[in-house]
């Protein structure tokens, strides 16, 4: 066993592989969060449009989040090919559904009722209203699901280490059969300053979308 | 499929250190052990936090620990209790759920709190009711129903992710899921195996989910206008935790 916490001069000779991987982490996030949104937001639609498939849609990707990641990927394995990227990104894809579904419902259904009716009476059809006067108004809420999906895929990326992915979770794979700290740190701490970096720049997108939220914050 | 079924109704599969019963006992154990653990500082930092709004960074320090992989900390925690001569437990495991379970706790019980109607607390001031009971009789009972929430999501997330303790040795019904694996996937056993352990935690998961349900809506108070008061939408998860880059 090593006994030092953190060996500096292996993490500076590993550099280049470290960055490597680092990549490979936000590929594997990128990916599933993309896959994910372009499923679940309108899955969410749907569910907040006909208020009966809300039932239906959170129970089966509620059953997907329940499933232990762990499981998942081991099962997935003979199916879709044990190392094969696909089967990391289905396990990956499929957790990020009940949080985006069910924020993209939440924000639709925030929308205040008398706004919408403003917008009716504007003469706007019920397709205008949803696309032009609730969407805007529900993208926070969206975007926080987003944030939380990404957060989230980024700390289930570690654990497709298991299936010969990982990205950064190599390290912490790595770290626990050699219980070699270093490695573990490395890919600990690594991990969770993508998942943070990540966060803030959603938020960023987040306001830059809804500029009319700032002008009012400012104005109060 | 059908080996799955053959797993499950196997009467052999229902007995001894490694029967179903034994490795569900031993899942409910870790899982509620982290919980309890959980509970306590998150409930209490909550509170404190939500009344007197003081360290309110404290929220957003913690809610960042959604970020940190469970794996990661496991991963960082036995080679560390391998040193402290705790052996092959699953302590390292249990750590890493504490840290699971505290946030969406803390998170609810603080924003419960925060939540509470600025009226309703003037009104219980106005009546002479001091910053204890406030707290007390006012405020902690109408965070109750978030608090709850929290717990159960948090419950939930604790129970689907136990499963890694058995990559540390640990018990459990991780232990099916690792094992089976390790058969290879062209075993028809270890693969029923694997299966079982996933389908049995995912169970566990959905019966731990609907009971604290039920408590929940039990907890929540009822009013006379409104009928009971509902937990928004948007708190039934972690969901918008508190910005993490509070500007």
């Amino acid at each position: 066993m090593i006994n030092e916490l953190f060996r500096w001069d292996w993490f500076f000779d590993h550099l280049p592989d470290i960055w490597e991987l680092t990549l490979e982490h936000l590929r594997l996030t990128a990916i599933a969060v993309v896959i994910g949104f372009a499923i679940s937001f309108p899955l969410g639609v749907l569910a907040y449009r006909h208020r009966r498939t809300y039932g239906p849609i959170t129970a089966v990707t509620g059953i997907l989040y329940t499933i232990p990641s762990l499981a998942l990927f081991m099962m997935l394995g003979p199916v879709t090919g044990t190392l094969s990227v696909t089967t990391a990104e289905i396990g990956l894809v499929s957790y990020t559904l009940l949080i985006i579904i069910r924020n993209t419902v939440a924000g639709f259904r925030g929308v205040p009722e008398d706004v919408k009716e403003a917008a009716r009476g504007m003469g706007y059809t019920a397709r205008q209203s949803l696309w032009k006067v609730e969407l805007p108004l529900a993208v926070p809420a969206i975007v926080a699901g987003v944030r939380i999906a990404t957060v989230t895929t980024i700390g289930l990326v570690t654990v497709t280490s298991l299936i010969g992915h990982g990205g950064l979770g190599i390290y912490i794979l790595q770290g626990l059969s050699r219980l070699d700290s270093t490695l573990t740190l490395t890919g600990a701490v690594l991990s969770m300053f993508l998942a943070v970096s990540a966060d803030r720049i959603l938020v960023i997108v987040e306001r830059r979308s809804t500029p009319w939220a700032q002008t009012r914050a400012r104005a109060s | 499929m059908s080996g799955l079924i053959d797993f499950l109704t196997d009467s052999a599969n229902w007995s001894g250190t490694d029967g179903i019963p034994t490795r569900l006992l031993e899942h409910v154990q870790l899982s509620g052990v982290s919980i309890l653990i959980a509970l306590a500082p998150a409930i209490l930092l909550g509170l404190y936090i939500g009344h007197t709004r003081r360290f309110e960074f404290i929220v957003s320090i913690v809610a960042l620990g959604r970020a940190l992989p469970s794996f990661a900390v496991m991963a960082f925690f036995f080679p560390m209790q391998l040193r402290f001569g705790w052996g092959f437990t699953p302590w390292a495991a249990v750590i890493a759920m504490v840290l699971l379970a505290i946030p969406p706790i803390l998170t609810n019980t603080y924003v419960g709190v925060r939540d509470v109607d600025a009226d309703t607390l003037e009104a219980a001031r106005g009546m002479g009711m001091s910053e204890r009971d406030v707290l007390r009789k006012i405020e902690l009972p109408l965070a109750v129903p978030l608090a709850i929430a929290g717990l159960r999501t948090a419950a939930v997330q604790v129970v689907a992710t136990m499963t890694l303790a058995a990559l540390i040795a640990g018990g459990g019904l991780g232990r099916y899921i690792v094992d089976g694996s390790a058969l290879g996937s062209n075993s028809e056993s270890g693969v029923a195996k694997l299966l079982a352990g996933a389908v049995l935690v995912a169970l566990l998961a959905i019966v731990v989910d609907g009971f604290l349900g039920i408590v929940e809506r039990l907890a929540s108070p009822r009013t006379t206008s409104r009928g009971r008061r509902r937990v928004p939408e948007e708190h039934l998860d972690v969901l918008p935790a508190p910005d993490l880059t509070a500007s």
